[in-house]
């Protein structure tokens, strides 16, 4: 630290506690208590960033979340590196390592400043017109080096390793900032009984009362404001029924009063514990919200105003105040706006040297107090220009009059503070969809009605003053609680035919207005005046824009880009707004304001994926077999969110050998298979047949008890959803298969008819998906090895082929279905699920004198496509009805209704030219085709053609010692026996159109 | 989050719920009589309203109801909810 | 051959300091309408709620409202012939009584950290206040939908489908770590 540089005392920073931190690879230090900002102060340092397009040296604008310039990364390590954080918010601790950014190779030299030599010719817009063409060249060439020239900081490339956590909170009267107006907010609405949560962004509640000077006369309530502070704070964290956070940011706001919260938790400890969640994202359901967002000081905008050492009055003042650290050795303050003189007259106090204040205005009581301290006031000032290079040294300033200039002068100095007035922050309110309505009397856009339940206080509403701010925060969560609490009220959504009015209590006498735009110069202007630091944009650069003809704020925002970025506008949007507006001839409301988006500030994507990452992405789902299956080397696949073994490799095998050995033991012995994941709907009820006709485009009443049938599922638009095995257990029940992915879908759209059309049936649907592991027992030897294990009667004529039975295993209660997804004799075997795996095991045992083999999905999509039956949403695609996929024969088309047929009847679901499913087989059957090839008419059809269709399932058969596939193709029943083309990517493939049976036509080997 | 008020649980979290589309379109009793055109409106039509809409919930992770809501579209209100079968309130004026 | 009719294997979760699974219990998906309701009950000696969202106990029984017409029975292990005795009771009324004791696992969350827990997932109001004790629901939890139930003031019984309760464990046991 540089000794003058540093107050002895006040403040809130621990000079007992030295900090030592890095900025840029040189080592410094500073106090507890500081920031990156206030330490790099009282280091001399006041490079802080290069700006966005330009690389213009840029130091501190402000001393919060609304500063635009110093904009660094800090570095834990090669995986925590968080760009594009505010130095005015980080907190130092001791190691800290910041970098600076958007600079090269060094932020002293910076090879990127030549764009500022050539900034006439990069004005708004410059790369939308100059880069357009060619337009490919957009994507290789010119986005990613304007990209690396201007910018933000660079993202890390490594996975973050920190934690993240998230909390669902809810509570009577939510308290966004804990400045004065929000303090006595929660503390109103915590006396009221309310369940309050109070939060502020800073690492201290308090707010604008930590600006101030230690010996500050301010009276809160009768008392010196700095002991209300403390004992406000000391009730509410000891109230049971209110939560203070801090660190936290209130960074959008969602309907029904849903607020979300950034908690930081770690980020501004040395070495926080590695079970810690680095950040916590609240999402907060309050009954009513009260904003205490306060206000942001506004910058002027005249020629060189971004000169390092040029920064608002207000941010000055804290960091003498708050921080203990002088900005600067003389000092020129521009003002429009009284409550500025206050930074003038603290840094005096603390044996700054101001030479001068430069007051846009005509004189007032303010100027005169300054006079009276000795400070010489200027006043109907402008600003010609500064000067200075990587820090202001001097500024020019003269006396506007009717004609022209009066008292020109050039005023040495090191530390320019300014103050256009202040903004309220309406972020918030904004982002509720809460109207804004224009104040003539302050010049500046006020919260108005709000179709949420949240009500503004203090300085975020325009009342300014402390007594005021605290008054108007107490109302406020008077009355936040009164209605949170009020027992008429019955829950937290504002709903209601009228709404609400809008709470705000009359609005608080004007005070000074300030000024937005661009301050006012007799003369011609030298050089460039900003107006949206962080995006580098100038008044010039929104002449420009209206100039070209964009009239609508929001154009000129996107054109210019003034208010977008991490900034959101916090301090340009009123004077970006001014400009306009006054070019336009217009007002500020006819102009209107662009929309405020969330985030507040920059939120961490680790904060909105919370817990559910890596292992809790998404939950996986195992079947009571998985364990099995895994220790015999199973590799799995996923199916929605289960994971299902897809083949068994054994030692030296891979996939394609794994599968032919599955494919051939399940027809020349017995495979077993885990069909546990296959989604069950038990349906009962005397109406459950009336149901099963209504819905699925089979005829049930013929189907016996004890029976099963192959069911089709069609949407009432023809077109097929789903699939499965339904079986008779009972007159009344219904055993229903659906397919793996299909059952939540199948279930909801059986409840939407069943409660919203048929509600009259008396029918009802439980999922059982889960109460049934399924053992699929396929092959010519299945009947061998289950003989002796159930007790019920496996003799083809007692239980053949579609047969249901209920009966034991082994003991074990058991549904015995004999079907077969693979054309061999086949039987599954539904068991609880707890018992799944000691049933499977007792199977496989017995099976093994019969050869028997375990097979995974891939080895049963291959069996299941050598018979010609579909996968649904494989072989269809949402467009194939019954018809197309050559499944009319399930269709019970003497059913008067069904969902689905009336589509069906259309005569456009039965034209010949339709994608119909039909066998392909290549003439060299070594050939795989790929699935999702297309189907040509013509060989070498010239780019771009029209396909027939394409392929939807393809295989290499064991079995039959060849491939096999099956494709939707434009009429292709037709077409049986034709020659199609298949391009590819090592050429085009000739196949023959067939029928979808491969293998056993006739069907025989189902029988055993 | 909206909060929505199902009619048989009270007022919970829309992560519980699915919307289920434009609510009083009734399925023809007769599709088969039903006109090419009239059918497609059924299937396909529906209204995008700005200002008070009658839609369809379903209280899946809860209760597993359908219901019917009127919601404003401009603020996200509800302005009622009702059971499956009831007739669409008289609140909410215009559509 | 062997007999497995107690061979059952239960899916794995991580059971921790606040979290344990609960022993094995028979369970139904009773549905039907008030009359149906009625006669469980006094077929049960069990009150079966009426009123939505409450569980009603009676000894090792409960009957939990899922919905208007849906209430989950408990009961303990090898009282599997209860569901004989409803069916008895509930003939010629219209209903569906479906065993569904394998289809999902119970866990209990325990202790002061109960609510915060579980409020790490779950968007419901688990206040006394909002969710007293008694209450019951289906709901979610993060990505898992899982039926609630508040056995005490610091005490809730889960029922998870199987195949969700590895991940249901797990993302407590996570959001436990580094919070408590
Ligand atoms: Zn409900």
């Amino acid at each position: 630290m540089i000794e003058g540089l540093r107050t002895g005392h006040g403040g809130q920073v621990d000079r007992g506690r030295p900090v030592h931190f890095q900025f840029d690879g040189r080592r410094y230090q500073g106090f507890a208590g500081d920031t990156l900002a206030s330490a790099l102060l009282a280091n001399g340092v006041h490079l802080m960033g290069r700006s966005f397009k330009y690389h213009r040296p840029r130091g501190l604008l402000a001393a919060g979340p609304e500063e635009p310039n110093a904009l660094v990364t800090v570095r834990r390590d090669a995986a925590r590196v968080t760009p594009n954080l505010r130095a005015t918010q980080v907190e130092i601790y001791e190691g800290l390592v910041a970098e600076s950014q958007n600079r090269w190779p060094s932020l002293r030299f910076d090879v990127g400043a030549i764009n500022d030599f050539f900034s006439p010719f990069i004005p708004a817009g410059f790369y939308y017109k100059t880069f357009m063409w060619p337009r490919r060249a957009w994507y290789s060439l010119y986005e990613p080096r304007i990209r690396a020239a201007a910018g933000l900081g660079t993202a890390p490339t490594l996975p973050d390793p920190d934690r993240y956590a998230n909390r669902f909170a809810h509570c009577d009267v939510l308290v966004v900032g804990a400045g004065p107006a929000g303090l006595a907010a929660a503390t109103a609405a915590a006396q009221a009984g309310a369940r309050v949560i109070l939060a502020d962004e800073q690492a201290q509640a308090g707010g604008s009362l930590l600006s101030d000077a230690a010996g500050s006369s301010a009276l809160i309530e009768g008392r010196p404001a700095t002991q209300w502070l403390t004992q406000a704070l000391a009730a509410l964290t000891s109230n049971p029924r209110v939560t203070v956070l801090t660190r936290t940011t209130a960074f959008g706001y969602f309907p029904h009063n849903l607020v979300a919260l950034s908690e930081r938790i770690t980020d501004h400890l040395a070495t926080p514990s590695p079970d810690a969640p680095r950040e916590r994202q609240w999402q907060v359901r309050a009954r009513e919200v009260v904003i205490g967002a306060g206000a942001i000081e506004r910058p002027l905008v005249f020629s060189g105003n971004d000169r390092p050492g040029i920064l608002l009055a207000g941010a000055a003042r804290t960091f003498l105040n708050r921080y203990g650290v002088l900005p600067g050795t003389r000092a020129v303050l521009v003002t429009a706006d009284d409550a500025a003189y206050q930074a003038a007259l603290d840094l005096q106090d603390a044996g700054v040297f101001i030479a001068c204040i430069a007051d846009t205005r005509a004189a007032g009581a303010a100027g005169e107090r300054a006079r009276a301290a000795g400070i010489p006031v200027l006043n109907d000032a402008c600003v010609l220009a500064t000067q200075g290079r990587r820090r202001v040294n001097a500024i020019e300033l003269a006396r506007r009059t009717d004609g022209g200039l009066a008292e020109r002068q050039t005023q040495p100095c090191d530390l320019v503070l300014m103050s256009g007035g202040f903004t309220p922050s309406v972020h918030l309110h904004s982002q509720s969809r809460g109207k804004l309505d224009w104040s003539e009397a302050l010049q500046v856009f006020l919260p108005g009605a709000s179709p949420e339940r949240c009500r503004s206080a203090g300085a975020c509403r325009g009342v300014f003053g402390l007594e005021a701010a605290v008054g108007d925060g107490s109302a406020a969560g008077a009355a936040a609680a009164r209605d949170a609490l009020d027992p008429r009220r019955s829950g937290v959504d504002p709903g209601g035919a009228a709404g609400r009015a809008s709470a705000q209590v009359a609005p608080a006498p004007a005070q000074s207005a300030g000024f937005s735009g661009a301050l006012p110069v007799n003369g011609r202007v030298r050089g460039r005046a900003f107006v949206d630091w962080q995006n580098d944009v100038t008044s010039k650069d929104l002449a420009l824009a209206l100039r070209e003809g964009f009239r609508s704020i929001e154009h000129v925002k996107r054109y210019t880009t003034t208010g977008m970025a991490t900034d959101q506008g916090k301090t340009s949007n009123l004077n970006a707004l001014g400009i306009v507006a006054s070019a336009l001839k217009r007002t500020p409301p006819q102009v209107g304001l662009t929309t405020f988006r969330m985030p507040y500030t920059p939120v961490t994507f680790g904060s909105f994926a919370g817990l559910q990452r890596g292992e809790l992405f998404d939950p996986v789902r195992r079947t009571p077999m998985y364990d099995w299956a895994a220790a015999r080397g199973a590799v799995f696949e996923d199916v929605g969110l289960w994971k299902r073994a897809r083949y068994f490799p054994r030692s030296g095998e891979d996939m394609h050998a794994a599968v032919n050995r599955e494919c051939r033991a399940a027809r020349s012995g017995c495979g077993i298979f885990d069909a546990s994941t296959l989604g069950k709907i038990e349906v009962v009820g005397p109406d459950a047949v009336t149901f099963m006709n209504r819905l699925y485009v089979n005829a049930w009443n013929s189907l016996a008890v004890g029976r099963c049938r192959y069911g089709i599922l069609t949407r009432d638009d023809g077109f097929i959803y789903d699939d499965g095995v339904v079986a008779r257990i009972s007159d009344q029940v219904f055993h229903v298969t659906t397919t793996t992915g299909g059952a939540p879908r199948v279930l909801a759209m059986m409840e939407d008819y069943l409660q919203t059309e048929w509600n009259e049936l008396k029918v009802w649907l439980t999922s059982t998906t889960e109460q049934w592991a399924v053992i699929a027992v396929q092959g010519p030897k299945a009947r061998a090895v289950l003989e002796g294990l159930v007790d019920v009667d496996l003799a083809p004529a007692a239980f053949p082929h579609m047969s249901v039975a209920r009966g034991h295993i082994l003991g074990v209660p058991m549904r015995l279905f004999r079907v077969s997804f693979t054309g061999e004799l086949g039987y599954e075997v539904n068991v609880p699920a707890d018992f799944g795996r000691a049933v499977w095991e007792a199977i496989y045992e017995r099976g093994q004198a019969h050869g028997m083999t375990p097979y995974g999905t891939e080895a049963m999509h291959v069996l299941r496509a050598e018979k010609g039956y579909i996968i649904v949403g494989q072989d269809t695609d949402g467009t194939v009805t019954p018809e197309d996929a050559g499944l009319s024969w399930a269709v019970g088309k003497s059913k008067p209704d069904y969902v689905g047929k009336r589509s069906l009847a259309r005569p456009a679901m039965s034209a010949p030219e339709r994608r119909q499913l039909v066998g392909l087989t290549t003439r060299d059957g070594a050939v795989v085709l790929e699935e999702g090839a297309q189907v040509l008419a013509q060989s070498g059809a010239p780019v771009p053609t029209r396909p027939l269709g394409f392929v939807t399932s393809s295989y290499f058969s064991a079995n039959l010692g060849r491939s096999i596939a099956m494709g939707l193709v434009s009429g292709g029943r037709a077409r049986t026996g034709q020659t199609l083309y298949v391009p590819t990517e090592h050429g085009e493939v000739a196949v023959e159109v067939t029928g979808t049976v491969f293998l056993d036509p006739k069907g025989e080997r189902i029988n055993g | 989050m909206l909060l929505i008020n199902c009619p048989y649980c009270g007022e919970r979290p829309e992560p519980e719920f699915v919307y289920g589309g434009q609510a009083h379109i009734a399925r023809p009793a007769q599709p088969a009589g039903v006109e090419a055109q009239d059918w497609a409106d059924y299937l396909y039509r529906r209204d995008n309203v700005r200002g008070v809409h009658a839609e369809r919930w379903r209280h899946t992770r809860g209760c597993g109801r359908f219901f019917n809501a009127l919601r404003d579209t401009t603020t996200d209100h509800f302005l009622a909810t009702y059971k499956v079968g009831e007739p669409r309130p008289a609140a909410g004026g215009t559509r | 051959m062997a007999d497995l009719a107690h061979a059952r294997t239960a899916p794995l979760v991580d059971e921790n300091r606040w979290l344990r699974m609960l022993p094995d219990v028979c369970r139904w998906v009773l549905r039907g309408d008030e009359p149906v309701r009625a006669a469980a009950e006094a077929a049960l000696g069990l009150p079966v709620p009426a009123e939505a969202c409450r569980a009603g106990t009676s000894g090792e029984r409960a009957a939990l409202w899922l919905g208007p017409d849906e209430w989950l029975l408990i009961a303990p292990e090898g009282q599997e012939g209860l569901a004989d005795r409803l069916a008895r009771a509930l003939e010629g009324r219209p209903h569906s009584l479906v065993d569904v004791s394998h289809r999902q696992v119970g866990l209990l969350v325990h202790g002061d950290v109960a609510t915060t827990l579980l409020a790490s997932g779950c968007p419901l109001d688990l206040s006394d206040r909002a969710f007293p004790v008694g209450m019951c629901t289906r709901t979610v939890l993060a990505k898992a939908e899982v039926v609630l139930w508040r056995t005490g003031v610091d005490e809730f019984r889960l029922e998870v489908w199987r195949s969700f309760a590895p991940y249901v464990t797990q993302f407590l046991a996570e959001s436990a770590r580094g919070t408590i």
